[in-house]
């Protein structure tokens, strides 16, 4: 049901529409508007992020140990604010504007109030960032109480949560007005659903942010006077664990969009994909509590409860999205006659192209390496032993990082062509991007988690404990460790540098699409992958060898770490 | 193994499963992707702290 002409264009904030010369799409040009400015301004939060924890990562390196105290605690703040939620939330903004308007192919509900939302949220995080480089709130990503911020620093996350609560309403009136308006049939495709999940989740963050941090912020002006420090923990991990869910679910929907886009692959089952996005939706919330393991006050029941037999639930759904999508992708390209031995769909697959490198490396950091340490981690027993050192950290730069960071560079090498209609500059270096920054990441989280196995705590400034009352020494791998996370982050930050530039220059001076150039080197290259985006469908006949064997290979992967855990956990009581 | 669930249109009159209707309607989702954790996690563990009795002055 595309329109062939364009909509008369009804000034600044009517809905008029384009018809994209490669999708055949037609997109509202509010949307598209709205992606653009949302999608830019992540990357700039990216980019300052992304130094300060080159930065942080230096000084952490004992042979360099770049910063100050006083500047690593403040530095260290602003990245965990910059790169977790301002480049992280405002692309998923995007995310969830593409997702709605652009793929049900109807236009944006309330875009005055999306461009208030965006307003808000840019204002929030400045004032933010204003407070933490003050010097005055250097209290980290969790700004637990009773450290306390300056009040603009809490003003600052409120203002831009409710813009953000913004952007969320629009993307629920946006499908609104998609039903209404017929623009699909049946059910919502899968990338939608994903959104729909991210929003879902998003909702429940929002919640509990507001329901702490208003109160912190009365409380840093002197209308409140205490915060009990284990309720602000219970409601804040409501907020700050819940965030991570939306990432996860905008991040599997990218993987289905960028296996669709790329490959025209079909969900296995659209049916129980959307099952696995319900287990999310229900459960994944709940692993909240992980991050009280260790708290006494709550009991066992309780941590039990959310951590394990809820949290595996939100598993299983992942292992489902991990085994569909690759799955999704063998089907396609054996139909698209990459069929001899089990691995020919996989060599054969477009490893220069940066969207599909980019998404695969996700997957593959995300699962082996983010996922199986979640899961050790978030179980109350092996919990103990890791416990608040940088095996934290480096967990949790596989997931948020590798997997969701990575996931949403892969794909804006395809809104930039398809949004932006420019060419991608300096094709060379976009096509060795994901695979430098993908090798940097990997290492930061593989030798940060190896320094916590040693037991080297996160936030420290000083492992040498120099002027410390009681001295102490680590095992010297835990020095070197440290020294090989300072290079694995030098080499994550110049694929971050390169990802930056080809980004920024080619939105701002790369050339216009052309007609000629769409048809020389088109972003979907199958046809039919637009439609396979857009429309509820699974695929037909699947034989997936391949898979099977990848998914085996995962699942031994997964059990051995998780018995070595244990060994590990035995061998800190010696009971003979 | 039927293959309703595709969406492809079909009558209307067809008869919709119980789940897909679920899974069709965001707004019952938002509902109850809020109200799960908002029981499960915060009321419950909000209420085990309250429990707590406070130290004497
Ligand atoms: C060049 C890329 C990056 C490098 C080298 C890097 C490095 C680091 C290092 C060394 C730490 C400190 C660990 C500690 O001492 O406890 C850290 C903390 C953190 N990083 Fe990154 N990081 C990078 C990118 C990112 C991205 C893209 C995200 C989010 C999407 C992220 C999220 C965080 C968070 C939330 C913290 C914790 C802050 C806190 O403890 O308050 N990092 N990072
Ligand atoms: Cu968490």
């Amino acid at each position: 049901m595309a329109v062939d002409a364009q909509a008369p264009s009804r000034g600044f904030l009517g809905a008029s529409f384009r018809t994209c010369p490669e999708t055949g799409l037609k997109v509202c040009s509010q949307a598209e508007a709205l992606i653009k400015v949302n999608a830019v301004v992540a990357v700039v939060f990216l980019a300052v992020g992304g130094f300060f924890g080159l930065l942080v990562a230096l000084t952490r390196w004992p042979a360099v140990h770049l910063l100050p105290a006083d500047w690593f605690y403040l530095l260290l703040t602003a990245h965990g604010a910059d790169v977790l939620l301002f480049w992280i939330v405002f692309f998923e903004v995007a995310v969830l504007y593409f997702a709605s308007a652009i793929i049900l192919n109807c236009r944006l509900a309330a875009p005055k109030f999306a461009w208030l939302a965006f307003v808000l949220m840019v204002v929030g995080a400045v004032l933010a960032n204003v407070a933490v480089l003050q010097g005055e709130s250097s209290v980290m990503f969790t700004s637990y109480v009773p450290m306390q911020a300056a009040p603009h620093f809490y003003l600052g996350l409120i203002v831009f949560a409710v813009g953000t609560l913004i952007a969320v309403c629009c993307f629920f009136g946006t499908l609104v007005i998609a039903r209404e308006e017929r623009s699909y049939e049946g059910s919502v495709p899968l990338v939608t659903f994903g959104a729909i999940t991210a929003a879902i989740i998003a909702v429940f963050t929002l919640a509990s942010g507001a329901i702490i941090l208003i109160p912190t912020f009365l409380w840093s002006i002197g209308y409140i006077s205490h915060i009990d420090p284990l309720m602000y923990k219970i409601i804040w991990w409501g907020m700050g664990h819940a965030s991570q869910q939306i990432n996860v679910s905008a991040q599997v929907a990218i993987w289905y969009a960028v296996a669709a886009m790329l490959l025209g692959a079909k969900p296995l089952s659209e049916k129980v994909s959307r099952m696995a996005f319900l287990m999310y939706i229900l459960f994944l919330q709940l692993a909240s509590a992980h991050h009280l393991l260790v708290e006494p006050g709550v009991s066992s029941e309780w941590k039990i409860f959310n951590t394990s037999y809820a949290l595996y639930l939100a598993v299983l759904g992942s292992m489902i999205h991990g085994m569909s999508i690759p799955g999704a992708m063998e089907a396609a390209q054996r139909r698209n006659g990459f069929n001899n031995g089990i691995f020919e769909w996989l060599r054969k697959a477009p490893w220069g192209n940066p969207a599909f490198s980019g998404t695969m490396l996700s997957i593959v950091i995300f699962g082996f390496l983010g996922g199986i340490t979640g899961v050790i981690m978030g179980t109350e027993q092996l919990n103990l032993i890791m416990h608040n050192t940088l095996y934290v950290p480096g967990h949790f730069h596989a997931t948020v990082v590798g997997g969701t960071t990575l996931a949403f560079m892969a794909i804006t090498y395809l809104l930039v062509p398809l949004i932006f209609r420019k060419e991608i500059m300096f094709k060379k270096i976009a096509q060795w991007q994901p695979y430098v920054f993908g090798a940097g990441i990997s290492g930061i989280s593989l030798f940060m988690m190896g320094a916590g196995t040693l037991g080297v705590a996160r936030r420290h400034w000083d492992i040498g404990f120099s002027d410390a009352a009681m001295s102490f020494d680590y095992p010297a791998t835990a020095f070197l460790m440290m020294g090989l996370n300072g290079i694995s982050a030098i080499c994550a930050a110049v694929g971050g540098l390169m990802f930056v530039l080809v980004v920024v220059c080619s939105v701002f001076f790369g050339k216009a699409r052309t007609p000629e150039s769409i048809a020389a080197s088109p972003t979907l290259p199958s046809t039919g992958s637009a439609e396979t985006v857009t429309t509820y469908g699974s695929e037909a006949h699947p034989k997936l060898p391949g898979t099977v064997v990848l998914v085996a290979v995962f699942f031994v992967a997964f059990v051995l770490y998780y018995y070595v855990n244990w060994k590990y956990l035995s061998e800190v009581w010696p009971l003979s | 193994m039927s293959e309703q669930g595709t969406g492809s249109g079909g009558a209307p009159e067809e008869r919709v499963p119980a789940m897909q209707r679920l899974l069709d309607n965001p707004f019952l989702l938002l509902f109850l992707g809020v109200a799960t954790p908002a029981v499960l996690y915060l009321l419950w563990g909000v209420m085990e702290l309250s429990q707590i009795p406070l130290a004497p002055q």
